[in-house]
C-alpha cells in the first residue's frame, strides 16, 4: 500500500531540508527520502572561514535543520534508496515501500567525476570528498601524506581541512593529460582559473593573479614565472607546473610519480620524481546528480556553466513534467547556502499551489531574492559564471513555453 | 589515524563499540562508518575485484561508486562507506578466493 503525502522530498542535503522545513511549517504534510542514516547531505562534511565572519560548520547547521524537521513532524525514510518515480507521481523505495505525491521535489546533490590515472584503484586513492567526509564527519585522517591531485574550489577548501586535521599535505599538483582531465591539465587554463579563487587563498602573489590574472598575457607570464618549487597557500605546494602521471603501490598506495610540466605544457619525462605518501585524492570537480529527473521523464539541457546536464526547470524550480521540481546542486553546483534558499523557495511555491499560503506571492517572491543574495554572497564558487548559467535556462525555458 | 583534537571541531567524544573484520576484532565508534572504523584502524583493503584479484578501498566515500562493497553479518556487497557500524558487527571483505564471485 503507497503512502500518501502532500509532498515527497528526495534527498536530505541542505536543499531538501529546506524545502522540507518551510512546506511543513505551512501545514503540508512531508516525507524526506535519503539514503544516508543522518540527514545533511554534503552539508555534513563542510568546515571552511567565512570571510569577516565565523565558521561555517556544516554538521551543526545539519544538526539544527534535523531538529527544526523533526518538531514539524516531517516523516523521515533514511536509509532508503528511491529507485523509480513512476507517473503520477509514485515514489518507489529499495526497500519496497512505496510513497505518493502530487508534488515531488529532487534535492540529489552532486556527485565528483574522478580523472583516471595509472594507480588509481589502488588502496588510499580517493575522491577528494571522500577525505572530506572521513576528516570532518568521522574524525579520521585519509592519511598521513596526502598528495592532491587537481586543482578547484573544492581541493584548495578541503587541502586547508587536511592540514586543520594535523594531515602533512605534500602538495597539490595537476593531473596529467587525458580525456577526463581535459582543461585541469592545463596549467594556462588553470591560471585563468585560480585568478578567480584567489581569495580562498591566502597568498600574496595569488592575490596579485587574482586582481590581474584575468588578462591573458599576464597568464601566459603566470605559466612562465611560475616557481618550479610551486607556490604555498597554508604552508602548502600549489604546483601549476608538475603533474602526478602514476600512482605507485601494489596492495596499498606507496608514491606517486611526478613529471614536471614545460612551458608549453608538455610533460618532460626526464625530469621524474617518486614521492612517497600513503593516500592520494583526487579532484576531477562535480556535477548534478540527476537520474531520477530522467526517469520520470523531465527534459534535459546541457549547460557549462552549471557543471553539466540539468533538467530543464522553469522560474518557480519546475521541471517539463508537472509536480516534479527540483532544487539545490541537481540543478548545478553551487555552495550549500544557495542550495538551502533554493530549497525554501520550491517549499514556498508548492506549499503556494497546495493553497496553504496566504501572501503566497509576497513569499515566493522573497524566496527569490534570498537565493539571488546567497548566490551573490556565495564565497565557494564552483564555477565562476553560474549567474549565466542560470539565465541560460530560463531563456531555454521560455524557448521551450513558446513551442 | 584518529583525529583527537581539533582546532575547529573540538574534542573527540564518542562511545566505542568493538566490530570484528576478517575474524578479527577491531574497535571502532558509534555512528561511524564501517569504511571510517577500518580506516582509523590502518585497514584500507576492503575487497579483491572480481577480474584480475586486485586489491580495492574506498573512492567516492558517499555511495555513489560501489568500490567499497563488504560483507556484513551474511549480507554481501553492502557499501562500508554509507553504512554505519553496530556493536558486534561481522564484517568480511569480498573476492577473496578464486570461485567467489
Ligand atoms: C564531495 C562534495 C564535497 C562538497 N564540499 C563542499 C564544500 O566544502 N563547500 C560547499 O559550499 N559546497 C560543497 N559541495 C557542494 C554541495 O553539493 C553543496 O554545498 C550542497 O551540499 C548541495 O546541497 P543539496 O541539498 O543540493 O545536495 P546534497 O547535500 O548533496 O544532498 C543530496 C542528498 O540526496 C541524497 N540522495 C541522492 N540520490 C538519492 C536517491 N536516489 N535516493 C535517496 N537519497 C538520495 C544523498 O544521499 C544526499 O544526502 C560539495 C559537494 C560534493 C559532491
Ligand atoms: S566508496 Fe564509493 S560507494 Fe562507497
Amino acid at each position: 500500500m503507497p503512502m500518501k503525502y502532500d509532498l515527497v522530498i528526495i534527498g536530505a542535503g541542505p536543499a531538501g531540508m529546506g524545502a522540507a522545513i518551510i512546506a511543513a511549517s505551512h501545514g503540508a504534510s512531508v516525507a524526506l527520502v535519503d539514503e544516508n542514516p543522518v540527514p545533511g547531505g554534503k552539508l555534513r562534511g563542510q568546515v571552511y572561514k567565512e570571510p569577516k565572519a565565523n565558521w561555517w560548520i556544516g554538521q551543526e547547521i545539519a544538526r539544527n535543520m534535523e531538529k527544526e524537521i523533526k518538531q514539524l513532524g516531517v516523516t523521515c525514510f533514511l536509509e532508503r534508496e528511491v529507485w523509480a518515480i513512476y507517473p503520477k507521481w509514485k515514489i518507489m523505495l529499495n526497500n519496497g515501500e512505496q510513497l505518493e505525491s502530487d508534488y515531488v521535489v529532487l534535492a540529489t546533490g552532486a556527485i565528483e567525476k574522478p580523472i583516471p590515472i595509472p594507480g588509481w584503484t589502488t588502496p588510499g586513492v580517493m575522491a577528494i570528498g571522500a577525505a572530506q567526509v572521513m576528516a570532518n564527519i568521522h574524525r579520521v585522517k585519509p592519511g598521513n601524506r596526502v598528495a592532491i591531485i587537481g586543482i578547484d574550489a573544492l581541493s584548495l577548501t578541503i587541502a586547508y581541512d587536511l592540514k586543520m586535521a594535523g594531515v602533512d599535505v605534500v602538495g597539490i599538483y595537476l593531473p596529467p593529460f587525458n580525456e577526463f582531465s581535459l582543461d585541469k591539465s592545463n596549467p594556462l587554463k588553470m591560471i585563468a582559473y585560480l585568478s578567480s579563487l584567489s581569495h580562498l587563498a591566502p597568498n600574496p602573489i595569488l592575490k596579485l593573479l587574482g586582481k590581474l590574472g584575468k588578462q591573458a598575457s599576464v597568464q601566459k607570464l603566470g605559466v612562465n614565472y611560475y616557481p618550479p618549487f610551486g607556490m604555498r597557500v597554508w604552508g602548502i605546494p600549489l604546483h601549476l607546473r608538475k603533474a602526478v602521471v602514476q600512482i605507485l603501490g601494489d596492495e596499498l598506495v606507496e608514491a606517486i610519480k611526478v613529471t614536471t610540466i614545460d612551458r608549453s605544457g608538455e610533460l618532460e619525462t626526464k625530469q621524474e620524481k617518486r614521492i612517497p605518501v600513503d593516500c592520494v585524492c583526487i579532484s576531477g570537480g562535480l556535477y548534478p546528480l540527476v537520474e531520477l529527473a530522467n526517469v520520470a521523464g523531465c527534459a534535459f539541457v546541457y549547460v557549462e556553466d552549471l557543471g553539466g546536464h540539468i533538467p530543464l526547470y522553469s522560474d518557480e524550480m519546475e521541471t517539463t513534467q508537472s509536480g516534479i521540481f527540483v532544487a539545490g546542486n541537481s540543478t548545478g553546483v553551487e555552495g550549500a547556502k544557495v542550495a538551502m534558499a533554493q530549497g525554501e523557495l520550491v517549499g514556498a511555491i508548492i506549499s503556494n499551489r497546495l493553497g496553504l499560503l496566504k501572501h503566497g506571492t509576497e513569499l515566493i517572491k522573497q524566496a527569490k531574492e534570498k537565493v539571488n543574495v546567497a548566490r551573490k554572497n556565495a564565497v565557494i564558487k564552483f564555477h565562476p559564471t553560474i549567474e549565466s548559467g542560470r539565465e541560460k535556462v530560463l531563456h531555454l525555458w521560455n524557448e521551450k513555453a513558446v513551442k | 589515524m584518529r583525529i583527537n583534537k581539533h582546532p575547529i571541531l573540538g574534542k573527540l567524544d564518542r562511545k566505542e563499540i568493538c566490530i570484528t573484520y576478517n575474524g578479527s576484532d577491531y574497535q571502532a565508534y558509534e555512528g561511524e562508518t564501517i569504511a571510517a572504523a577500518l580506516l582509523a584502524n590502518h585497514i584500507r583493503v576492503l575487497r579483491y575485484s572480481e577480474k584480475g584479484k586486485k586489491p580495492r578501498g574506498i573512492y567516492c566515500g558517499i555511495g555513489h561508486c560501489y568500490e567499497c562493497r563488504v560483507t556484513v553479518d551474511d549480507e554481501r556487497s553492502v557499501r562500508a562507506c554509507v553504512t554505519v557500524v553496530q556493536d558486534k558487527m561481522k564484517i568480511r571483505s569480498q573476492g577473496m578466493y578464486a570461485n567467489e564471485i
